[in-house]
């Protein structure tokens, strides 16, 4: 499903969080919304889930306009950089929450939704851990977890605030390779947050750049690597600070682009 | 008073064993036994032995005497009396606080530090001056007195008024109890429970309440052991009509004050028995608060 912002706004007092942005997410993508701390790109993600509500300008799902429509009826899957499991409910009963918080007129049977929550559990490979309480798994499986629950209720569109900003460098890498696989497998809209410039060049399709509220820049990582649109988004994205250039390169190369200018230029100077 | 304890009883252990492994924090032995002597000395004199002094007092006269006391239609008047007054305080003041600490905690709005202050009023004023507010709104010269008088309504030196003494006094128990909690959670898994398509008493049903299960029955504890002792709110409105409005506070003041001390004993014991028996809850809800609260640390 598309996904449109037109022409949001939103301050918190006389903060500007988000400037006049209107952005267009096509069906079946992988979006990162990357930027600095403060820039606007998670109350972006969250106005889009209706968890926060702009000032001025309308949110579209599916070419509808859903800027009046709340959070709950939005149908939209949501991942918190902090997990957000409930720590009273073991894992099977989270990922099972959103089903048996249903009407009763559209709630699958118990035997349905353990089917089901056994499937996702399978999808994100830990079936093994139904039984166990949020506090007795590591990081990445909470996070994989919370990935699961969003996606229980068969969310039009996925949004992932910071997925991966809480977890060790280590899991980080191979969590964002495992998001990137399992969006190809599913196919789902989604937009994720990040401030890691390599995390949001490696796993998604395109990459909008934010600063002070406003829109910098958006395309692939190898258009924004190769032609940044403003000063600020080459100083961003600026690759010495990430290791050797054949790294990042090979990267975008796993990813089918190649990473030609920057390395030429480099070379040359 | 309240709100820390809870959720550091859970750590009290931990905590003093990290400051005496390591060598930089740990005191000198004569430190250490000295503060131990002192706080234990101070309270076995303050506290256990009014305690044994008590119960020692209520049987001098042996059993016989002790359960004659306990029977007399008086006390059993101001037993039924105590408990209909907590019955109705304690579970109004659940209400209140859950709706006071839930707005506090989870919406901005003006006034709300003046709310806060508000729901302190009750421990920083005199009980009898809290007793004597109600005297002037609902007395026989009070706001509304002449009104009541005529419709022939009894609040004063009745039931009504006893249980609106009790239920001010006891406000901040479980308001106080909860606010730090649910600060400290957050609202995250609330969001995550409405992006899951639930319903607001879903939310609060699935998810919050759990959340603050331990520290809402910690405050029902400590607001039921206040709810029944309290003395000076409720003399001032009760009225001292034997068998009709004395709580048992009230009636143990009677009794001591006609000399018959082995039946004022006796029915204080009750008391004493009910605050033996809050601590007893009291420990047990902070060691499973405790518990649960290490299991969130290791979450974060």
């Amino acid at each position: 499903m598309s996904i449109q912002v037109k022409n949001i706004n939103k301050r918190f007092g006389d903060f500007v969080a988000l400037d006049n942005v209107s952005l267009d997410f096509p069906t079946g993508e992988l979006t990162a919304l990357l930027g600095p701390s403060g820039c606007g790109k998670t109350t972006l993600l969250r106005v889009i889930a209706g968890l926060e509500f702009a000032d001025s300008g309308n949110v579209l799902l599916e070419g509808e306009d859903a800027s009046d429509t709340h959070v709950r009826e939005r149908n939209v899957g949501f991942v918190f950089q902090h997990y957000a499991l409930f720590r009273h409910m073991n894992v099977f009963d989270n990922v099972a929450y959103g089903l048996r918080m249903k009407p009763r007129k559209t709630r699958p049977a118990e035997t349905e939704i353990k089917r089901k929550v056994h499937d996702l559990l399978n999808l994100v490979q830990l079936d093994w851990l139904a039984d166990r309480f949020p506090s007795q798994l590591s990081g990445g499986q909470r996070q994989r977890i919370a990935l699961a629950r969003a996606l229980a209720v068969e969310p039009r569109v996925l949004l992932l605030d910071e997925p991966f900003g809480a977890l060790d460098a280590k899991v980080r890498k191979e969590l964002r390779q495992w998001l990137r696989r399992l969006h190809d497998e599913l196919h789902v809209t989604s937009i994720f947050v990040t401030h890691d410039q390599e995390e949001a060049l490696e796993v998604s399709d395109r990459v909008v750049l934010m600063n002070h509220g406003k829109v910098e820049q958006i395309g692939t990582a190898q258009q924004v690597v190769e032609t940044p649109a403003t000063p600020f988004v080459s100083e961003f994205l600026d690759l010495r600070d990430h290791g050797p250039e054949w790294l990042i390169a090979a990267k975008l190369r796993h990813r089918g682009f190649e990473l030609k200018q920057a390395t030429t230029d480099r070379s040359a100077a | 008073m309240s709100g820390a304890t809870a959720t550091l009883a859970g750590h009290g252990g931990s905590v003093s064993s990290r400051y005496e492994d390591s060598s930089a924090t740990r005191e000198p032995t004569w430190v250490k036994w000295t503060l131990v002597t002192i706080s234990l000395s101070f309270f076995s004199f303050f506290l256990l032995l009014p305690l044994f002094a008590v119960f020692t007092e209520a049987l001098r006269k042996g059993w016989d005497v002790y359960w004659a006391a306990l029977v007399e239609p008086d006390a059993l008047s101001a037993i039924k009396l105590t408990l209909i007054a907590a019955a109705i305080a304690v579970p109004l003041n659940l209400v209140f606080g859950v709706a006071a600490a839930w707005s506090i905690s989870k919406f901005q709005f003006p006034g709300k530090q003046f709310l806060i202050t508000l729901i302190d009023l009750p421990f920083s004023v005199s009980p009898v001056v809290a007793g004597l507010i109600y005297v002037l709104i609902f007395g026989r010269q009070g706001w509304i007195g002449g009104w009541l008088m005529d419709h022939d309504i009894k609040i004063l030196f009745a039931i009504p008024g006893i249980v609106l003494a009790t239920t001010f006094v006891t406000f901040p128990f479980i308001a106080r109890e909860l606010i730090p909690l649910m600060e400290a959670q957050g609202k995250e898994e609330e969001e995550a429970s409405i992006v899951l398509g639930a319903t607001g008493l879903q939310t609060f049903w699935h998810v919050t309440l759990p959340n603050i299960k331990w520290g809402l029955i910690y405050g029902v504890i400590l607001c039921n052991a206040r709810a029944m002792g309290e003395f000076g709110a409720v003399s001032v409105v009760s009225g001292h009509i034997r068998g009709e409005t004395n709580t048992m506070p009230l009636h143990v003041e009677i009794l001591y004050n006609e000399y018959q001390f082995a039946a004022a004993f006796a029915v204080a014991s009750l008391l004493a028995l009910l605050a033996l028996l809050t601590l007893a809850v009291k420990t047990f809800v902070e060691w499973q608060a405790g518990k649960s609260n290490n299991q969130s640390d290791k979450e974060e």
